[in-house]
């Protein structure tokens, strides 16, 4: 029963009146021509004095039809025109009962000025962000009064758990950290003996990659890694089981949510970052080894007697110091960010993506902080 | 169009058929969830669709909706048959078609007048104005609070997102609404308006209503057939008194068990 017609009116007048009698199918299908033909039956009817819409010819009728004709015929009485239907079958009185016009009222957007929106997302973010830093302050409190608790009664101290999450977090990552790490310290290799070799010094570039590896390249390409790949795992674990009330089930058994779910995985954190940092710094080392020797033409012998000259215990140690302090920058975003999660799946995605910016950010001021600190006791 | 057997359809050969199901087989991998399954939908009926957990209601749901592929069978909506019409005719009865999925599948990141609005935007030519106008007489229609038109899902209750992804099933005036567990989730009296809202909107807009329930109280208040699914089969379909008279295992224990037995005094 397809009917193809769009909606049709044929109008004829008499004296001061005019009938129209509508045709066709007044349905939403018929898109913008609905809209024109109740433009067209207002313009003409408003001409006059009475009309008369006869829907007896009328093929389809649904909602948005009845809402335009019943529109159309209180917009004409409110013009003076003494507007009626007629021959209108029992189905789509109904239809213009239930769909009746109606005035809605457009929702009262204040609108405000551009200027001080922006300042007021300006203040809001500062504002917020102190509080991010004395929530994270006191999570950080949170975190190491639950340790404490472990100490006294070790019972309570989660070791299945924590051997997992560095299996997880540690020793899942040995491959891409170990591999990454191997190709920078091939990069800066290559890229330090093509500069230096224009002064002659190509051999600087074996202290160029102790130096800058151990000290900063490793541990910090390291803490993004993982605050890529276990911090957003953290704040997806806890946030989804957040999300599901799995915390609120933890809450009501009697069970901390800190000391179950986040002590272990920031001690996991805590635990395996300064070992993959380990792992890291000896790939780089190895990489730019490699580089040196094929494309510097320095032999292994040379470049480690030239590696020991050049750096010390320190060096490798003022890199290494930094890694649990990143992990625990990291955990603590990772775990804030997922505790605090809402109902929606919407919120996990974003705080999934805060937690790896956030991370990533604190890694990088913490770092700047560390290398201040360094230089300030001349280490 | 009018060979609907005489097991699903008992004496009712004559009437329009909305969807005509004939021997559907659909499984995943090496399991066959529907197993030859025949089942009519008259057009202007509310059809309950009731069966165990995992039986096969939402993939058969789906596959009509063509969200499944079927391994055979033939399926017609609006008596054509969906494997012989080009893509411009799925294109046309899918406009003929409303979907209130089960958790509301509204888009949440548009507000509830967008989410009404989308199958308008991309269907039809409106005025803005005239598109507005509509959304929010599709809201009025479900019973929502026009102030929740500039409301995001995420901060609707239950009852409000079943009732704004109703609305947004009927963005179109569809004449074919399928709706997935409609009253799960929903409080005795939510779920009540929930029906009577259904029955409402059934009669004045003339709809052909295909209801996935487990509710026995939306079965006995605004189904006029129902079709029970077992064995991946229809085993009964037929007004209520059929089901009541099954002798089939699952359906006798549906029609007859503890949570069923306050219905007897209605019959």
């Amino acid at each position: 029963m397809e009917i193809p017609d769009g909606p049709t009116f044929k109008s004829s007048r008499s004296r001061d009146a005019i009938t129209f009698e509508l045709a066709g199918r007044w349905t939403i299908g018929a898109s913008a021509a609905l809209e024109d033909g109740a433009r067209a039956v207002f313009a003409e009817a408003s001409k006059v004095r009475r009309a008369v819409l006869d829907l007896g010819a009328v093929a389809a009728l649904d909602t948005a039809g009845a809402w335009l004709i019943d529109k159309t015929r209180r917009e004409l009485a409110a013009a003076g025109v003494e507007a009626r239907l007629e021959r209108v079958r029992p189905e789509y009185g109904i239809l213009l009962e239930e769909a009746h016009y109606r005035q809605f009222e457009a929702p009262s957007g204040k609108r405000r000025l551009y200027a001080a929106v922006l300042l007021a997302d300006i203040g809001e973010s500062v504002v917020s962000f102190g509080k991010d830093v004395l929530a994270g302050v006191s999570f950080l409190g949170e975190v190491v009064a639950s340790l404490l608790g472990t100490i006294i009664a070790p019972l309570r101290f989660r070791a299945i758990s924590l051997v997992f999450h560095i299996e997880q977090i540690g020793f899942r990552s040995v491959p891409i950290i170990g591999l990454i790490n191997f190709l920078v310290g091939c990069i800066v290799a290559q890229q330090g003996i093509f500069q230096l070799q224009r002064f002659g010094a190509s051999t600087f570039a074996v202290d160029l990659i102790g130096i800058l590896v151990l000290r900063e390249l490793g541990v910090l390409l390291t803490s993004i890694m993982i605050a890529g790949r276990s911090g957003s795992a953290v704040t997806a674990e806890i946030g989804s089981m957040k999300m599901r009330e799995e915390i609120d089930a933890l809450k009501v058994m009697g069970l901390r949510p800190v000391e179950v779910l986040i002590v272990p995985r920031i001690l996991a954190l805590v635990i395996s970052l300064p070992l993959l940092t380990f792992i890291a710094d000896m790939a780089a080392l190895f990489g730019g080894l490699l580089v040196a020797w094929g494309y510097g033409g320095i032999n292994p012998a040379a470049f480690m007697a030239r590696l020991q000259s050049a750096i010390g215990e320190n060096t490798f140690l003022v890199g290494i110091i930094k890694a649990p302090f990143m992990a625990l920058v990291i955990g603590i975003i990772a775990s804030m960010e997922g505790l605090a999660v809402a109902g929606s799946a919407e919120s996990l995605g974003r705080r999934v993506t805060a937690s790896v910016v956030k991370s990533i950010f604190m890694v990088i001021v913490l770092d700047g902080f560390f290398a201040v600190f360094f230089a300030g006791i001349r280490y | 169009m009018h060979e609907a057997s005489a097991a699903t359809a008992p004496g009712r050969g004559g009437r329009d058929l909305a969807i005509s199901v004939r021997d559907l087989v659909v499984g995943f991998g090496d399991t066959l969830v529907v197993r030859g399954l025949d089942l009519d939908v008259y057009r202007g009926e509310v059809l309950g669709f009731v069966g165990g957990s995992g039986t096969g209601k939402s993939v058969l749901t789906r596959t009509i909706l063509g969200l499944e592929r079927k391994r055979s069978g033939r399926i017609e909506v609006f008596g054509e048959d969906l494997d012989k019409a080009s893509a411009a005719d799925h294109a046309r009865i899918e406009r003929r078609m409303g979907v209130m999925f089960q958790q509301g599948a509204l888009f949440s990141n548009l507000t509830v007048k967008q989410n009404i609005q989308v199958p308008m935007r991309e269907h039809l030519r409106l005025s803005p104005r005239f598109a507005d106008e509509l959304a929010m007489l599709k809201l009025a229609l479900v019973g929502l609070d026009l102030d929740a038109a500039d409301k995001l899902p995420a901060q609707l209750s239950g009852g409000m997102i079943k009732r704004a992804a109703l609305a947004r099933a009927l963005a179109l005036d569809p004449e074919l609404v399928f709706l997935d567990e409609p009253t799960s989730g929903l409080d005795p009296i939510g779920a009540a308006d929930f029906d009577e809202l259904i029955a409402t909107l059934q009669k004045t807009l003339g709809l052909t209503v295909f209801m996935v329930t487990h509710d026995l109280d939306s079965i006995y208040a605004i189904c006029d057939r129902v079709a029970a699914l077992a064995e991946g089969k229809v085993i009964a379909a037929g007004p209520i008194s059929t089901l009541l008279a099954s002798d089939h295992p699952w359906v006798h224990a549906y029609f007859h068990g503890t949570r069923a037995r306050r219905f007897q005094d209605v019959q």
